[in-house]
């Protein structure tokens, strides 16, 4: 017995481990009950994997068969893989005994869609109220949502999860009509506004009643795949501004695309992972979320990819140098933010440390901000005085120059052609 | 001139009450322990006082947000002996100057203490993420861990509320104190048994399915990786290897 549970973890687990989600925050769910578990403000990471993502939750899907054929998936109907799918029960018992042992922050649970999406929905929904009603258990659940599932179902299991989401996978309506005609992007929009109504409602009115349950605590995500339709940067993060936007979604998770099959509509197998384009989108989501930009300052018809070798903070200064330098010690807040090389936190630290006095280059070095590479874009009370402007092409080649990028040594992707 | 105190937190309050009795000029706190004898400096050696070190703590929480005063309590808690003399600077300073001075991260105390209290807010952290319970044959989740900074009154909390309906124990093997859970409070003890048997309790002391268990999260750990975008380098920055020793899954499988 304990052979076959041990097997179709491993098979589940690595069927769903495409699905880039992690996160463990957001909720504020209490343990009130004297049962077992409850939320973290900001997450807890119990684990990382050997190529550095992190842990978090137990991410599994039910089953692994699959009714749909989407060319990018590795459970698609046509391939020829072992499958396997879990009981209701030992979902349970998984989840229980990993969080009691402080493995896991809670449970992701996703699955194929086998017979229909209520029939898959309604399996998952069965998970979701066991753990809650009968084990008395608070932790995480993050869950997906099953396009095409009736209202009445999510709306239930939106008052046992904490955070539900659906991908996107492919950034444009045209790349996902290519690579899985069965499917729209208009049935990943109708449960997302779905739930994000639910959410809003529930809210309005828990300010009257206090006893309403809570619902869908932790918000939605969605994710996309990159790098298996030739999209450019500015289409994605076009899309995902506008569902930031429109659904208030939590996260937007970009996942480079690993080849997993030899379609001919695709990267062929064993081309390498995007990963630097990946985390210059993730940088450029941050800049969207954390940092004031506007998306159509990073990305333009002028611009409309990221440049791979520099980050996109710098990028976008390097082209607006007219903005610079900017007076540390007189400069508002949203200004400070956008010089290269300080971050949120450093930034607010400096706007507090500068009513005691004007702050010098050694205070900012021992403050955190990187200074090699903030030193072209500020001013503070010690900063030489310079009698020559530099050229944006100038000031990227020193930057450049003192920089260790990991990337930039095996950077094989890219091919110069002039 | 040194002042010199036994390491406790009530010894560096006290210090500071002791400091702006007498006002000497330049100050360094030390304890009894890293104290070298100087030829050229005067001592004074800091009586603890009860209520001398209560005055002091009253007025500091007057002038100090929730967030420094937990600050300063971490910073305390990382036992590292060139913070005491930062804190007690820092001390006096917030006491000389107006309203807010902890905001000032130009002074090297203030950004001295606030770093040192991120380290170990980061240790806290990591103890509540890198914690793995093994359960015992008589129903007791147990763990064993070396933290690097004495961090075990910070996550009383967070254990307590998180597994309020079962039994724990988490041992500081550095520091030879833990806590024990009974299901209604948590309370010190000291545990006089051998030290490699804290550390990894022997098989016939665990419950039955302990090895299921801890093989199934060994597999589930093996099989979320993706082996195309192997990046060790970020993976130890993330779990650095002193952290390995606790971690079910870095183990090779006991069966």
């Amino acid at each position: 017995m304990s052979e076959r549970l041990r097997e179709k973890l491993t098979i589940l687990a690595d069927a769903a481990k495409y699905d880039v989600s992690c996160s463990s925050s957001g909720s504020d769910r209490k343990n009130t009950n004297k049962g077992v578990g409850n939320g973290h403000a900001s997450g807890i990471c119990h684990t990382y994997t050997e190529d550095g993502r992190c842990v978090s939750l137990l991410k599994i899907l039910l089953t692994n068969h699959c009714i749909f054929d989407c060319a990018y998936c590795v459970s698609r109907k046509s391939n020829d893989i072992e499958r396997a799918a879990f009981t209701v029960d030992e979902v349970v018992e998984l989840t229980m005994n990993f969080y009691r042992r402080n493995y896991i922050e809670g449970l992701f649970l996703s699955s194929g869609i086998f017979k229909n999406a209520d029939f898959t929905m309604e399996r998952l929904l069965r998970v979701v109220k066991k753990l809650r009603l009968e084990q008395n258990y608070n932790g995480y659940i993050h869950l997906k949502t099953i396009p095409g599932a009736s209202d009445e179902l999510i709306k239930e299991a939106g008052l046992y999860a904490d955070r539900m989401s659906i991908n996107l996978e492919m950034p444009t309506e045209s790349g996902l009509k290519l690579l899985a005609p069965e499917k729209s992007h208009k049935d990943v929009i109708k449960p997302l506004s779905f739930v994000q109504n639910q959410i809003v409602q529930f809210k309005e009115e828990k300010k009257l009643i206090k006893s309403v349950p809570k619902f869908v605590p932790a918000g939605q995500s969605t994710q996309m795949v990159i790098g298996a339709t030739p999209e450019t940067d500015k289409e994605i993060m076009y899309t995902a501004d506008a569902f930031y936007k429109n659904f208030a979604l939590r996260r937007v998770y970009y996942s480079g695309y690993i080849p997993i099959s030899n379609d001919t509509r695709m990267p062929i197998l064993g081309t390498q992972p995007p990963l630097l384009r990946e985390n210059r989108l993730y940088q450029t989501d941050w800049l969207m979320r954390f940092y004031g930009f506007n998306v159509r300052e990073l990305l333009n018809d002028a611009n409309p990819h990221l440049d791979i070798d520099i980050d996109p903070k710098l990028s976008w200064a390097l082209r607006n140098l007219q903005h610079f330098p900017v007076d540390i010690n007189a400069a508002p807040y949203r200004m400070i933010l956008r010089i290269p090389g300080i971050g949120v936190s450093s930034a607010q630290k400096i706007v507090q440390a500068r009513r005691f006095g004007k702050l010098h280059i050694y205070q900012l070095k021992n403050i955190g901000v990187a200074y090699s590479r903030a030193k072209h874009f500020i001013k503070c009370a010690d900063t030489p005085f310079q009698l020559k402007d530099f050229q944006a092409t100038q000031i990227k080649a020193f930057i450049l120059a003192e920089s260790h990028s990991k990337y930039l040594k095996t950077d094989t992707n890219q091919l110069i052609l002039f | 001139m040194i002042y010199i105190f036994d390491g406790s937190l009530e010894g560096l309050l006290t210090a500071v009450f002791e400091w702006f009795e007498r006002k000497p000029s330049q100050v360094i706190l030390e304890t009894e322990k890293n104290y070298q004898p100087d030829a050229f400096k005067e001592v004074f050696y800091v009586q603890n006082d009860r209520k001398k070190a209560d005055r002091v703590y009253n007025g500091l929480q007057k002038k100090l947000s929730k967030e420094w005063m937990r600050k300063f309590y971490c910073a305390y808690l990382s036992e590292s002996p060139e913070i005491f003399n930062a804190l007690f600077h820092f001390t006096t300073y917030i006491f000389l100057n107006d309203f807010a001075a902890e905001k000032n991260y130009g002074n090297t105390h203030v950004l001295a203490i606030s770093k040192k209290a991120k380290s170990v807010e980061r240790e806290k952290h990591r103890m509540e993420a890198f914690i793995r319970f093994q359960h015992t044959a008589d129903g007791i989740f147990y763990c064993g861990i070396d933290p690097d900074f004495n961090v075990l009154p910070l996550i009383i909390n967070h254990f307590k509320t998180r597994y309020a309906d079962q039994q724990w124990v988490i041992y500081d093997l550095k520091r030879h104190y833990g806590l024990f859970y009974d299901l209604h409070k948590v309370e010190e003890i000291t545990m006089e048994l051998n030290l490699p048997n804290l550390k990894l309790p022997a098989s016939h002391q665990l419950n039955e399915k302990e090895a299921l268990y801890s093989n199934l999260w060994r597999d589930y750990f093996k099989s979320t990786n993706i082996e195309s975008r192997k990046n060790t380098k970020l993976h130890i920055k993330h779990v650095p290897k002193r952290y390995w020793k606790y971690l079910t899954e870095k183990q090779i499988a006991h069966n």
